[in-house]
């Protein structure tokens, strides 16, 4: 017995909705048919009128949760593609993140974004906006690598009185299995050794952390000891963890699907340049997708993001330099 | 002081007539603060813009009256008469317009930008087509928790109608068969643009066709109208008849806000019915009907002069945000919050 990536999601909320009646569901095709992924199969079934199907409309879905979530509810939005959120942007960073700074109510709105890169997919249906939805004040951006973090995480967001960006990566949907649903987890805001090493420290969040874990497998037989840093929720960012990583190695590579300007990388950079400089025997490195939109093509595909073969590259010239 | 004549016999049976009187008096409070703030704002005692009702009291009040406590309530820039008959206090108007900290939005957020989510009153983004949604959902989560009979009202002007989010929230209203009255004030102009820049339909009430929903049509310059028609809208609303839709006729008699001489009305405009002041219509009339005489009515300015100016009074002696008192924190979960840590500068 078995279970996904994605079955992790779809029990997260199951648990949810049969635990916390202020729980439900709204987003594009997650009623009757289950979402576009199936990340809602057989929800609607199990809790009725709580599993919503909405029109083609993200303003009008995010500003209802930010309503019912000033009522006491709990929504929990499933955007179809996290590159479909630029349509309800406006109401994610100025409506929902903004709304318990100014008036004291807290507004525990979920927002789950099918995120990141499949093959064929292309420019509008691959999109990795955690670094967009940081920038902002007022928003926690979860971004889980792992079956369990999946469900723990999911579950997490939707108790926190916050607004959550919650950014499940489409690769590891399907592929991503553990043996079993996890009975506790990290709380977010801690991010977690997903590989011990003394000779470099990789930081990478969501499906990077695998990425980074094959580089560092690829690198024993070279003698390296690799370190992976899974941030696991990209804000809060715990600076703790990484600081103490690349106080035992000296090297830091940070790795992130998202664009390279600016974003999760640059800050996790910037964070140890000026806060631990001196823990530095290299100039520390990103690698991030290409500055390019999405492609479509296999080829251009597995070229524009980080990948095994291009973070071993990059982990290796930096161990070497 | 001299007496004038026996004064006539007052006409106490119209049915119209305390709705009306009610209705004024709240008008007339909205008209006296609207003018201390605009004279605030010139002698630069009001930081960041100042925004008036000025020609809209008409409507505005009849949304704030047709309403119960209870509902829910998104206004427009230029509903100070609604929001007040709605139960805001004039207290929550000056202190949020002077920034004093013990207003409901503590000096983070200003002027029109007002309100307390928990009583039912939303206070406004800039983006103000975004409300609607918002108010959709309060009506939904309610009706999910089994709480029926309230009404959501959601304004916005002929601008905000031109807005994806306008459209898509007044669409899934009318999906869900929500009890949403969402108010155009269409008062001619979105800051200078004026309504053939903005749409090109007849006349904005015909989309309620296109979206499956009652519309509503009034003239925002009789209070009478405005009355009857909201009071119908927002019934219709509550008895279960879905979303309506209400377009004003008006036209806003000041700038935009109060940095704006609104050189670009047009002197016909301002000559027509369309520019006629609701607060003198409404005045004009009372006398007309014999509801009260002037003296009643001179009494009501000068009592409500007085509140606006002891509100002031009271507000100018009270503190503003103290910078080092701020927690600096946007997340009501603070152990999330990054705070200012990673800012060196701090």
């Amino acid at each position: 017995m078995s279970v996904t990536y994605l079955e992790a999601i779809r029990e997260a909320q199951a648990r949810a909705l049969r635990q916390d009646p202020r729980v439900f569901i709204y987003g594009q095709d997650v009623g009757v048919f289950g979402g576009a992924f199936k990340a809602t199969k057989n929800l609607a079934r199990e809790f009725p009128g709580r599993v919503i199907d909405a029109p083609i409309s993200e303003d009008a879905i995010v500003g209802l949760a930010v309503g019912a979530a000033i009522e006491g509810m709990r929504p929990v939005v499933e955007i179809q593609f996290a590159d479909f959120s630029s349509v309800g942007f406006n109401q994610i960073v100025n409506q929902a993140a903004t709304l318990y700074w100014r008036t004291q109510v807290p507004c525990p709105i979920t927002i789950r974004l099918p995120s990141g890169g499949t093959s064929g997919s292309g420019p509008f249906h691959s999109q990795s906006l955690e670094s967009v939805y940081s920038h902002y004040p007022g928003l926690v951006v979860m971004t889980p690598a792992t079956v369990e973090d999946a469900y723990g995480m999911l579950l997490e967001a939707i108790a926190i009185d916050d607004p959550v960006i919650f950014c499940e990566h489409k690769l590891l949907y399907y592929h991503l299995k553990a043996e079993q649903l996890p009975t506790e987890a990290l709380p977010a805001g801690r991010a977690r050794i997903a590989r011990a090493g003394r000779d470099l420290t990789i930081v990478a969040y969501s499906a990077m952390v695998h990425e980074s874990l094959a580089a560092a497998e690829e690198l024993v037989s070279e003698g390296y000891q690799v370190e992976v840093v899974d941030l696991r929720s990209v804000k809060p960012l715990d600076t703790d963890t990484v600081m103490a990583s690349v106080a035992r190695t000296g090297r830091l590579l940070c790795v992130g699907e998202s664009w390279p300007w600016g974003g999760v990388s640059a800050e996790v950079i910037a964070r140890v340049a000026s806060e631990g400089y001196d823990l530095l025997d290299a100039p520390p490195q990103r690698l991030n997708a290409k500055d390019t939109p999405v492609p479509f093509h296999p080829h251009l595909w597995a070229a524009h993001r980080p990948t095994a073969r291009s973070v071993t590259n990059a982990a290796r010239k930096l161990l070497r330099s | 002081m001299i007496q004038s004549a026996a004064p006539a016999e007052l006409n106490r049976t119209s049915p119209l007539r305390e709705a009306y009187l009610e209705g004024y008096r709240w008008m007339l409070l909205a008209r006296l603060l609207d003018d201390k703030l605009a004279s605030l704002y010139r002698g630069g005692k009001i930081h960041g813009g100042v925004f008036l009702g000025r020609g809209q009291e008409a409507l505005s009040v009849a949304i704030g009256l047709a309403l119960k406590r209870g509902d829910v309530f998104a206004p427009l820039v230029r509903d100070l008469a609604g929001r007040l008959a709605f139960g805001e206090t004039v207290l929550d108007v000056v202190r949020t317009f002077m920034g004093s900290v013990l207003g409901p939005m503590r000096g983070r957020d200003g002027n029109v930008h007002r309100g307390r989510p928990r009583e039912g009153m939303l206070p406004m983004i800039s983006h103000l087509g975004a409300m609607t949604a918002v108010v959709n959902g309060m009506l939904l989560a309610r009706r999910m928790k089994g709480e029926h009979g309230t009404v959501g009202v959601s304004c916005v002007g002929d601008g905000a109608t031109s807005t994806g989010s306008f459209h898509e929230a007044l669409n899934q209203a009318a999906i869900e068969r929500l009890p949403l009255v969402l108010v155009v004030a269409n008062n001619r102009y979105a800051y200078s643009t004026p309504n053939p820049r903005q749409f090109a339909c007849r006349d904005l009430v015909d989309r309620a066709v296109g979206y499956g929903v009652t519309g509503h049509s009034l003239d925002g310059t009789d209070l009478a109208e405005c009355l009857r028609v909201m009071a119908e809208a927002v019934r219709l609303a509550r008895e279960g008849g879905g979303p309506q839709l209400v377009v004003a006729h008006l036209l806003r008699l000041c700038g935009h806000g109060e940095h704006d001489d609104a050189g670009y009305i047009e002197a016909r405009v301002k000559e027509s019915a369309l520019g006629r002041d609701c607060l003198r219509v409404a005045e004009e009339r009372i006398l007309a009907e014999s509801w009260v005489e002037r003296a009643a009515v001179e009494a009501w300015q000068a009592e409500r002069a007085q509140l606006v100016e002891e509100a002031v009074a009271k507000v100018q002696r009270e503190p503003g945000p103290d910078p080092f008192e701020e927690d600096w924190l946007t997340l009501a979960t603070g152990h999330l919050a990054e705070g200012d840590s990673s800012n060196q500068s701090s």
